[in-house]
C-alpha cells in the first residue's frame, strides 16, 4: 500500500513539473499554431538563473527571489525570439519547429561557453530539507514545495484567463484569430503576452528542477519532448486538459517504472498517448468549431 | 530537352561518385564521403515525406537505427562465431544468445529486417495516427517521442543491446575483413550504388500519378479526401518508404563506420538528418542529397577545427535556411536560373494543415 502511495506522490511530482512546462507550449501551440523546441531552453534559462541568484543571495530567500525573477528572464528571451523570428513564421507552423530548433541548439552552445558544460547544482534551502512523514511515508518538502508552486502557477493562469479582460483576450484569439481581430482586440500584442507568459512559466519550472538535482545545459531537452505530449494528449491550448493529461503521464509513468523497468516507462507511456488518440484525436480537451477536423 | 538534361546530370553524378571520387580522394577521405553518402539516401527518404507529402518526421533516426542494429547484430553474431556469445552479452553475464537476436544469425534475414523492421514500425504506427487525422505539428512530436523513447529503451537494456556504447568492433562482412582498405573502398561502391537506386525510385514515384497525390495531399488533404481518395494511405505509404529508407541508410552505415549507438538515433541526430534536406532544398530529390553531403562535409570540417563554432553554426544554418531561404539551394539556383518553381516545390500554402488555429491573419494594424 504505502509503496503505491509513494509511487501516486512521485507520479504527481513529475506530472506536476510537466505542467508546468506544458502550459507555455500549449497556449503558443493553441493561440498561434507554434511548436517551440526551443522552451526547453527557457527552462534551463530559469535553472542558471537560480544558480547565479545563489550566489550572491542568502540560501534562505534565494529561491524565492529566483523564482520571478527567472520568469521575468525567460519571459523576455521567449519576447525576443517572438519578435525576431517567429512572428515572421505564424504561416509556416512546420518551420516555427525546424527554425526554434536552430535557435536551442545556439542558446545551449552559449550556456556551455558561459556557465561551463558540466551539471552545476545549486545549494537548496535548509527549510526545504527533510519531509512529511505520514505513516510510513515521506513526502519530501521540496516536491510539496513545487507542487504548491503549480497550483498557484495553475490557478493563477485560470484566473488571468477567466476573469481578467487581457487573458479573456488571450482566449478568444485562440479561439478564432479572425473574429478576435474584428471585434478590435490587437492580436499582434495578445500574442507577445502570451509568449512572454508561457517562456516565463518555463522559467519558473527550471527553478524548480534546481530543488530536485544538478542542472546543465542541455536540461531542458529531456523534459521538452514529455511536455509536447501532454499537449498531444491533453488538447491544444486547454488548461484543464494540459492538467489532466501531464498528472496522468506522470503517474503512468512512474507506475510502469515500478512495476517493469525504468526504460520501458517512455515506451509505454508513447503507446499509451497514440492508443489514447485513436480514442480522441484532437486530445481530451478541445475546442468545439466547425473547422475541419 | 529537359528529359535529357536531367539524365545526362544522373549519369555525370554517377561518373563522380562511382570513378572520379575514388581515384582523387584517400582511403579516410572516401570513407567519410561513404558516410555522408549513407546520410543521403536517408535524406532522399526524409525529403519524400516531408519535402513532397509534408509530414514532418523527427523520428528517422529510430528507423535508421532499426536498419543500422539489424546490420549490426548479424556482425556481432558472425564475429562470435557458430554458439558464440556477443562479446558484451558475456561481459554483463548473459550465459546464451537471447531468443530475439537468433534470427539475425543468417544474413539474409538481418539484411531483410534492416528494411522489413523499420517499413512495418512506420506502416503501423502512420496508420493509427493519420487515420485519426493527427497531422501537421502533432505527428512531428510524436515522432520524435518515438525517437526519445526509442533510446531510452536501447540504453536501458544493456544486457541485450550494448547500452551506451552500442554495437562496435566488427570484424567481416560476408568473410571479407572490414578493416582492409580495398573491401572499404568496394564498400562505398555499394553505397554509391545504393544511393542511385534509392534516388531513382524516389524520382521513379514523385513522378508518377502517386507523386501528385502525395502533393495534393501535403497542400490541401482534405480536398483530396472530398475527391475520393484515402489520404490515409497515400501518406502511410510514403511514410513507410521513408523508413525504409532509413533502414537501408544504417545497415549500410554499420559496416562503413564500424559502429552503431544511441548516440547516432536519437533527438539530435534525427533533426541533424533533417538539416542537409532543408539546406539542400525540400521537394527537390537532388537538393536533399546535395544539401545532405555539403553540410556533413561542413561539419567534418569545421568540428575538426573548432566544436564549439559547429554547433553556433549548425543554427544559424538551421534558422537563417528555414525562415529566410526556405527552398534552399534549389531556391537560389532558380533564382540564379530565373526558373519558376516547379508544382511540387513551390511553396506550401497551408490550406488544411492546422485545423484549429487556420492560416494566421496578420495582425490588425
Amino acid at each position: 500500500m504505502d509503496i503505491y502511495v509513494s509511487q501516486l506522490f512521485t507520479g504527481l511530482s513529475v506530472g506536476s513539473i510537466l505542467l508546468l512546462i506544458a502550459l507555455g507550449l500549449t497556449f503558443t501551440f493553441g493561440q498561434m499554431g507554434v511548436i517551440n523546441l526551443a522552451h526547453g531552453e527557457f527552462i534551463m534559462a530559469g535553472a542558471y538563473t537560480a544558480y547565479v541568484l545563489g550566489d550572491h543571495l542568502t540560501t534562505q530567500v534565494s529561491i524565492l527571489v529566483a523564482l520571478p525573477v527567472a520568469f521575468v528572464i525567460a519571459g523576455a528571451i521567449g519576447l525576443v525570439l517572438e519578435r525576431l523570428l517567429i512572428r515572421r513564421l505564424y504561416s509556416r507552423p512546420l518551420d516555427t519547429l525546424l527554425v526554434t530548433w536552430g535557435v536551442s541548439l545556439v542558446l545551449q552552445q552559449a550556456a556551455r561557453d558561459i556557465f561551463g558544460a558540466p551539471n552545476v547544482s545549486v545549494t537548496s534551502p535548509s527549510w526545504l530539507d527533510g519531509g512529511l512523514t505520514v505513516g510510513s511515508v515521506t513526502f519530501p518538502y521540496s516536491r510539496l514545495f513545487i507542487l504548491g508552486l503549480v497550483v498557484v502557477a495553475v490557478g493563477g493562469i485560470a484566473f488571468y484567463q477567466g476573469r481578467m479582460s487581457q487573458g479573456r483576450r488571450m482566449r478568444a484569439v485562440m479561439q478564432n484569430r479572425e473574429l478576435a481581430a474584428c471585434s478590435g482586440i490587437v492580436t499582434g500584442r495578445v500574442d507577445q503576452l502570451t509568449f512572454f507568459i508561457g517562456s516565463g512559466l518555463a522559467g519558473a519550472a527550471g527553478v524548480a528542477l534546481t530543488l530536485l538535482g544538478p542542472i546543465g545545459p542541455s536540461l531542458g531537452t529531456a523534459y521538452v519532448v514529455d511536455a509536447f505530449l501532454v499537449v498531444v494528449a491533453g488538447g491544444v491550448g486547454q488548461i484543464r486538459g494540459a492538467v489532466i493529461a501531464a498528472f496522468a503521464l506522470g503517474i503512468l509513468n512512474a507506475f510502469v517504472e515500478y512495476w517493469t523497468q525504468a526504460s520501458l516507462a517512455k515506451v509505454v507511456v508513447l503507446v499509451g498517448v497514440v492508443a489514447f488518440l485513436q480514442v480522441r484525436p484532437q486530445g481530451l480537451v478541445s475546442l468545439r468549431t466547425r473547422t475541419l477536423a | 530537352m529537359r528529359r535529357w538534361s536531367g539524365h545526362a546530370g544522373f549519369v555525370a553524378a554517377g561518373a563522380g561518385l562511382l570513378v572520379v571520387a575514388p581515384m582523387l580522394l584517400s582511403d579516410f577521405r572516401l570513407g567519410l564521403l561513404a558516410k555522408y553518402l549513407c546520410f543521403a539516401i536517408a535524406a532522399v527518404g526524409i525529403d519524400l515525406a516531408w519535402g513532397f507529402g509534408g509530414m514532418l518526421t523527427l523520428g528517422q533516426g529510430v528507423f535508421f537505427g532499426l536498419g543500422g542494429y539489424a546490420m549490426g547484430m548479424w556482425l556481432k553474431l558472425q564475429d562470435a562465431g557458430p554458439g558464440g556469445l556477443p562479446d558484451f552479452m558475456s561481459y554483463s553475464g548473459l550465459e546464451e544468445v537471447p531468443w530475439f537476436w537468433r534470427p539475425f544469425s543468417s544474413g539474409w534475414v538481418a539484411l531483410s529486417a534492416a528494411i522489413v523492421l523499420p517499413v512495418a514500425l512506420a506502416v503501423g504506427l502512420g496508420f493509427l495516427i493519420f487515420r485519426q487525422r493527427v497531422r501537421g505539428a502533432s505527428f512531428a512530436i510524436l515522432t520524435q517521442a518515438l525517437a526519445a523513447a526509442f533510446v531510452i529503451l536501447l540504453v536501458g537494456q544493456q544486457r541485450y543491446t550494448a547500452g551506451t556504447n552500442g554495437l562496435t568492433n566488427m570484424k567481416q562482412l560476408f568473410g571479407y575483413d572490414l578493416d582492409d582498405p580495398t573491401n572499404q573502398r568496394s564498400l562505398y561502391v555499394v553505397v554509391a550504388v545504393a544511393l542511385g537506386v534509392v534516388y531513382l525510385v524516389a524520382r521513379q514515384l514523385v513522378k508518377s500519378r502517386y507523386g501528385r497525390l502525395l502533393v495534393a495531399v501535403r497542400d490541401g488533404e482534405d480536398r483530396v479526401r472530398f475527391l475520393g481518395y484515402n489520404p490515409t494511405k497515400v501518406k502511410t505509404l510514403a511514410f513507410a518508404v521513408s523508413a525504409g529508407m532509413a533502414g537501408l541508410a544504417g545497415a549500410l552505415f554499420v559496416p562503413v563506420v564500424g559502429i552503431m549507438s544511441p548516440a547516432l538515433l536519437g533527438v539530435v541526430p534525427s533533426l541533424e538528418l533533417l538539416i542537409g534536406v532543408a539546406v539542400g532544398g525540400r521537394a527537390t530529390l537532388v537538393g536533399a542529397v546535395l544539401g545532405t553531403i555539403l553540410v556533413n562535409y561542413a561539419k567534418t570540417g569545421l568540428s575538426e577545427q573548432f566544436a564549439s563554432g559547429w554547433l553556433y553554426l549548425q543554427g544559424a544554418l538551421f534558422i537563417a535556411v528555414v525562415a529566410f531561404a526556405p527552398r534552399g539551394l534549389a531556391g537560389l539556383a532558380d533564382l540564379a536560373r530565373r526558373r519558376r518553381p516547379s508544382r511540387a516545390e513551390r511553396p506550401v500554402v497551408d490550406l488544411a494543415q492546422e485545423p484549429v488555429t487556420g492560416p494566421a491573419l496578420e495582425p490588425a494594424k
